[in-house]
């Protein structure tokens, strides 16, 4: 049996639907960043399996990929700092209780 | 070349002094005033020598509508040029500006703190006064005008006193709150400015050509004059001019009250009736009635009040409507009353507010309640404040008198009720006039004594004393010698009244 | 004299002020005082010589007609091109007398104040210099007056009197009284000056010229009675409210000039206006401001003569002050309050034999036309001048002899005093109408003149003229007889020092011999000479009258006793309410300050604060009520954006697929 298209899509599709559940649902600020990891991580897929099914003859999405794996882990990098300083400076990392920058 | 006319030096002489003040030491207090009285005073001289050169074109025969005029393209597709060009009237208030801003200079002596950042805005405000003063585009009109407001929010946020963000903040916003609409009739007047679509930005050749549409007029008049009755304190849009000056530090109280609400006056009929007269025609008795309110109105509200400065900014409202009033009687010994409204009215209130301020610099308090008895003790001032308040009530001999006889004996050229009607209610104003004045007379510098520690005040200095005798000499100058005056300013207005009459 | 010389009369005065106002805290009190006095005699010497040239130079006399002459007549302000006001200085009859009436009286004040403002109380006086400026001032507003060429130069000096009125009324001006009275006076001369105004509006919008005299080929409105009468035809029969506008402007300027000489309802400013000095009072508000609207009126009197209409309401009210101020004299116990009455009185009798004059036609004939109450009311301004000013330097000495103004603290002060005594006797027979004093011959021709108007008005100010007399005695004998005066300081009251004795020995002199100028031959309406006879009927029966005046107040007043008292008590309503000024001042005190203060100025001023700048501020309010709102959206919370963009996304991505489906 072929892998169709759609198999690979189901299954990120799922993990992004995750992800955005988790992102809105999640009070943490880590488990929002897993959340958004997700996300990517699904958007990956979409990117890899786009460029392998429908341009073979191509490797944008590939490229693609792995740029925005690399920003993922960077980014990732900067937010936990963010969050590791935010949790020393007020003991806390649920996103509702830190409102010290609004307004 | 643009530096040939004498007018363009009106707008670098301030701009000069500006970046002469800019190079002074912070502390170096002396140098600042040095600078700033000698801007001032180049920009006295030069005013006088404009009047010279004004009554040589006018002796010589020359009878064209303005004087010195040139032209210097600034952006051409908008046809925007910077146009310059004064008549009788632009003359007188070009004097009238110089005088009060050396005498504001005096005024401002001591200011404290950041001398040289108040001389700063300063200067740029007169920039902005006399630019507008002396140009006849629309655009660069605009720009002057703009100019000119927006320094006072600083002068009064930071040199102000009491109130004064929020005295700050109200007048800068219903003043740009009318320039917002005057923007929007300054648009509309210059697509409407020539039939052949060669738009122009110039008043004197879109008054030839006269092709704003009358359906437009109708809709431009109303934002060209309101934009310009609010800066010109009319009911019901005075309310900046109280707050505005009672926090507002004694310079900018002078400049203000002595020029910039004039600007209101001379914009009305310049622009909002010199180019709409069909919708002046139509809409004038409307805004006639306001102004008559506001005379009436002010003057019974400066009754009751009890601070020096509130008492002296309705008094204010009601001489500016007085100014607006006249304008709108559209003949031209009520325009030209008008004028010397505004003359007589910039120095009497500037000396007004020069005297209080230097009354406030002694006492720290402007509530009459609180003083009493200021003749036995600064009579320099005391008879200064007497002056100017028989100038207010009309003392002939003294410049209000014969700005209000002339505006009175104008308007009643109008056979009609309507215009009798306010013309009476008018000339009633100088009853109640002299009711708050004599009475913030009275309780101010007559009496006993309110207050055992003002014994030990001083009277005027000798900068003071310059301030305000320059004042009141220049009052009774165009009290006595009125018709020097009314000589230079009444054709100025025949093309308004001809157009008005053209446009019936 | 040549009469251009009648500018240095105008200029001499206003440069004094300027110097004494500018310079004169500089300088010593001496020094000002004498050169102040030495500038006024200057000018009243140029003055007579001015007036007598006028008076007795034949080739002022055109026809029999003594003709205006314009000395000087420049543009001052022009409202249009043929719509100018003048200002100028014109000599004709009227103009030269009150030269003479202006000078003299100011001379003798400003020898008189030497004396009388040198200390208050036994202090040096505080701005002694400032009095002598502002004095000049005056002399110089007044001048100015009477010289006037044209209507609106009279409202502008009209304005500059009241403003040196002011000045010296509240010249003590820690005293609260002082201020009180010198606002008052300005405000309600004001309010009078307002309807002036509205006058000479009408008047001018009409008439397109102010001027009194032609000059230059233009005719004057008060040049002849044909002139006066293109004057009021200008009008072209317009009315106002039935009647013609003429008329109208003409009974607005009479409330102006009303003002300035407080006829009722108008008077209210004059008796407080006595907080002044006393040689203020006696100049100002005796002899020569409070004609001016005698004087007004006079000037203008050939157009008055015309418009009937204003010449009845002047009349009246002439007639009711006459006879409501002398009421109020009666009774008056500050001495200085009840001469101002007996002024205010007396205004109205030059105000009622003006307005009389006009009444019949028919006695053209006898008296030469209109013109007997004209001379007798200006013979009646001249005199009154002399006599009253005497009267008010006289209670001025006796006031800085006893330190009060009150009739209670004086008495028998003849001993005392002997001098200020005869003066103020010859002083009250002139006004009384004994003769030969000054005061007998003008308001005789007055009383002829009210009864050739109609027996009613005779009889109506015979009465009044009977009150004069009684109620000037009753002053004098309560001054200085009734009884012993109590002599309870350390220095007994005496004669005042020269300078304040010899201005009373002079114009004693005057009121006796005042009389006798040929006024009938100088001072006429028309320029013509009058030929009047005494008429011995009106002369002697004025006489009776006022010796039955005298009498009663002999009777009452000369020696203390229970009558005066019992009097009171019998008539205590009346008493009361005429010592009350018939509550005039509380009626004003409850317009001003209940209706216009408490009903109108303070409901404005609220309504600005509160409806006016309350919906600017409403709208600054709304403003920002409205971006804090708006704010609330921009939460910082990540998780609501993301519910928004979701749902916004999703909304789109549904609109979309209906749009791709239908």
């Amino acid at each position: 049996m072929d892998l169709t298209l759609l198999m690979y899509l189901i299954p990120s599709l799922i993990m992004f639907g995750c992800g955005v559940y988790g992102f809105l649902t999640r009070k943490n600020m880590i488990a929002i960043m897993i959340s958004l990891e997700l996300m990517l991580n699904s958007i990956d897929i979409n990117f890899v399996v786009f460029n392998r099914f429908l341009f073979p003859d191509q490797y944008e999405g590939m490229f693609f990929t792995l740029f925005a794996i690399a920003i993922a882990a960077a980014e990732t990098a900067v937010a936990l700092a963010i969050i590791i300083n935010v949790f020393r400076a007020v003991k806390n990392v649920d996103i509702n209780e830190i409102t010290k920058l609004k307004f | 070349m643009i530096f040939d006319n004498i007018l363009i030096y009106f707008a670098i002489v301030p701009l000069l002094t500006l970046g002469g003040l800019a190079l002074c030491n912070n502390k170096g207090i002396k140098a600042i005033r040095a600078v700033a009285v000698t801007g001032a005073s180049v920009l006295v001289a030069l005013a006088l020598y404009l009047v010279k050169l004004f009554l040589d074109a006018r002796g010589a025969g020359d009878t064209s509508e303005m004087i010195l005029r040139s032209d210097y393209m600034w952006y051409a597709p908008l046809n925007i040029k910077l146009a310059l060009g004064v008549d009788g009237v632009s003359v007188v208030m070009i004097l009238l500006s110089a005088f009060i801003v050396l005498t504001g200079v005096f005024a401002s002596w001591k200011i404290n703190p950041l001398p040289k950042q108040f001389f700063l805005w300063f200067f740029l405000l007169s920039t902005g006064v006399f630019g507008f003063f002396i140009s006849i585009d629309l655009f660069t009109m605009f720009m002057f005008y703009e100019v000119a407001l927006i320094p006072m929010y600083l002068l009064i946020g930071i040199w102000g006193s009491g109130n004064k963000n929020y005295s700050a903040m109200k007048l800068t916003l219903m003043l740009m709150g009318g320039s917002a609409f005057l923007m929007l009739a300054l648009i509309g007047i210059y697509f409407h400015s020539a039939a052949d679509g060669n738009y122009t930005m110039n008043i004197l050749e879109i008054a030839k050509n006269n092709a704003v549409p009358q359906s437009w007029q109708l809709y431009l008049f109303p934002m060209a004059f309101v934009g310009f009755g609010v800066l010109g304190a009319m009911f019901p849009f005075h309310t900046w001019s109280p707050d505005g000056h009672a926090s507002a530090p004694t310079a900018v109280s002078m400049l203000h009250a002595g020029v910039l609400m004039k600007l209101g006056g001379y914009g009305c009929f310049r622009i909002a009736i010199y180019l709409m007269p069909y919708a002046a025609n139509v809409i004038g008795p409307v805004f006639l009635t306001l102004t008559g309110i506001s005379i009436v109105y002010g003057a019974f509200s400066a009754c009751v009040q009890t601070d020096l400065k509130y008492i002296n900014a309705y008094s204010s409202v009601s001489h500016c409507g007085m100014v607006l009033f006249a304008i709108l009687m559209f003949n031209q010994t009520a325009m030209t009353g008008a004028v010397l409204q505004m003359l007589s009215h910039g120095l009497m209130t500037a000396l007004f507010f020069a005297l209080i301020g230097m009354i406030y610099g002694r006492t720290h308090t402007r509530d009459i309640r609180e003083m009493g008895g200021m003749m036995q003790i600064m009579p320099y001032l005391g008879v200064g404040y007497v002056i100017a308040g028989l100038a207010s009530l009309g003392l002939p001999g003294l410049s209000g008198f014969v700005a209000e006889m002339t505006i009175f004996f104008g308007s009643f050229e109008h056979p009609d009720m309507f215009h009798r009607v306010f013309t009476i209610a008018g000339a009633s104003s100088i009853v109640i006039t002299a009711v708050y004045i004599l009475r913030v007379v009275g309780k101010l510098l007559f009496g006993a004594v309110q207050n055992e520690h003002h014994r030990e005040l001083t009277d005027a200095s000798w900068d003071e004393r310059v301030a305000t005798a320059v004042l009141i000499v220049c009052v009774a100058i165009i009290g006595c010698f009125p018709n020097f005056f009314v000589n230079i300013i009444t054709d100025s207005f025949l093309p308004v009244v001809d157009a008005l009459k053209n446009a019936m | 004299m040549p009469l251009s010389f009648s500018i240095a009369v105008i200029a001499i005065p206003l440069l004094m002020f300027l110097f004494l106002g500018l310079a004169g805290v500089k300088m010593g009190r001496k020094l000002t005082g004498v050169l102040g006095v030495i500038a006024m005699g200057v000018t009243t010497v140029i003055a007579y010589g001015v007036a007598l040239t006028y008076f007795f130079d034949s080739s002022y006399i055109v026809d029999g007609v003594r003709k205006a002459v314009i000395v000087w007549n420049p543009d001052w302000l022009s409202f249009a091109k043929d719509y100018v006001v003048r200002m100028g200085i014109a000599i004709d009859p009227i103009a030269a007398m009150m030269l003479v009436v202006i000078t003299t009286i100011s001379f003798m004040v400003h020898l008189y104040s030497l004396g009388y403002m040198s200390d208050h109380h036994g202090n040096p006086e505080k701005g002694f210099q400032r009095f002598y400026a502002d004095l000049a001032l005056f002399t110089f507003s007044m001048l100015g007056l009477v010289v006037a060429t044209n209507l609106f130069q009279i409202f502008v000096f009209f304005e500059m009197v009241g403003v040196s009125s002011y000045l010296l009324i509240g010249f003590y001006y820690h005293s609260p009284a002082a201020i009180h009275a010198s606002k008052k006076a300005f405000i309600v001369t004001r309010l009078a000056d307002l309807f002036f105004l509205l006058g000479i509006m009408i008047l001018g919008y009409y008439t397109k010229s102010f001027d009194f005299f032609g000059q230059n080929g233009l005719t004057g409105i008060c040049d002849s009675q044909e002139a006066a009468q293109s004057a009021i035809s200008m009008a072209g029969g317009a009315t106002f409210m039935g009647c013609s506008v003429m008329a109208w402007a003409l009974t607005f300027i009479f409330i102006g000039g009303a003002g300035k000489s407080a006829m009722y309802p108008l008077h209210i400013w004059l008796p407080d206006a006595m907080e002044g000095p006393t040689p203020v009072s006696a100049l100002i508000h005796a002899a020569t401001m409070v004609v001016a609207g005698v004087f007004l009126v006079a000037r203008l009197f050939p157009l008055y003569v015309i418009e009937q209409g204003a010449m009845e309401i002047i009349c009246v009210v002439g007639a009711f002050t006459a006879f409501y101020a002398a009421a109020i004299a009666c009774v008056q116990s500050d001495i200085k309050r009840a001469l101002a009455f007996s002024t205010i009185s007396q205004i109205a009798f030059m105000m009622t034999s003006l307005a009389v004059s006009s009444a019949n036609g028919a006695l053209i004939e006898i008296h030469g036309g209109y013109g007997l109450g004209y001379m007798a009311s200006m013979f009646h301004l001249f005199t009154h001048a002399m006599f009253k000013a005497l009267l008010f330097l006289c209670a001025g000495a006796i006031i800085h002899a006893v330190h009060s103004n009150e009739n209670s603290d004086m008495h028998g002060l003849h001993k005392y005093m002997p001098i200020t005594s005869i003066a103020f006797l010859i002083g009250c027979l002139a006004i009384a109408g004994i003769p030969p004093f000054a005061g007998f011959w003008s308001k005789d021709e007055i009383l002829v003149a009210c009864y050739e108007k109609g027996l009613g008005w005779g009889l109506w100010m015979s009465a009044v003229a009977g009150m004069t007399a009684f109620y000037m005695f009753r002053i004098y004998f309560l001054i200085f007889h009734w009884k012993e005066h109590k002599v309870h300081t350390e220095h007994k009251p005496a004669d005042q020092v020269w300078t304040m004795t010899l201005p009373l020995i002079i114009l004693s002199v005057v009121s006796v011999v005042a009389g006798f100028v040929p006024m009938h031959d100088l001072v006429t309406w028309d320029g013509k000479e009058l030929h009047t006879q005494l008429n011995w009927t009106v002369a002697g029966s004025s006489v009776g009258i006022a010796c039955v005046g005298i009498a009663l107040a002999f009777v009452m007043y000369f020696k203390e006793n229970a009558l005066p008292s019992k009097m009171k008590n019998a008539f205590s309503g009346l008493w009361e309410a005429a010592y009350h000024r018939f509550y005039m001042d509380e009626l004003y005190q409850f317009i001003t300050h209940k209706v216009i203060f408490k009903a109108i100025c303070v409901p404005i001023a609220w309504f600005d604060r509160k409806f006016i700048d309350g919906f600017m501020n409403l709208m600054a309010d709304a403003t920002s009520q409205a971006a804090y709102g708006i704010r609330r959206l921009q939460s910082g919370s990540i998780q609501g954006y993301v519910y928004l963009y979701l749902i916004g996304a999703l909304a789109i991505a549904v609109v979309g697929m209906v749009c791709v489906l239908m």
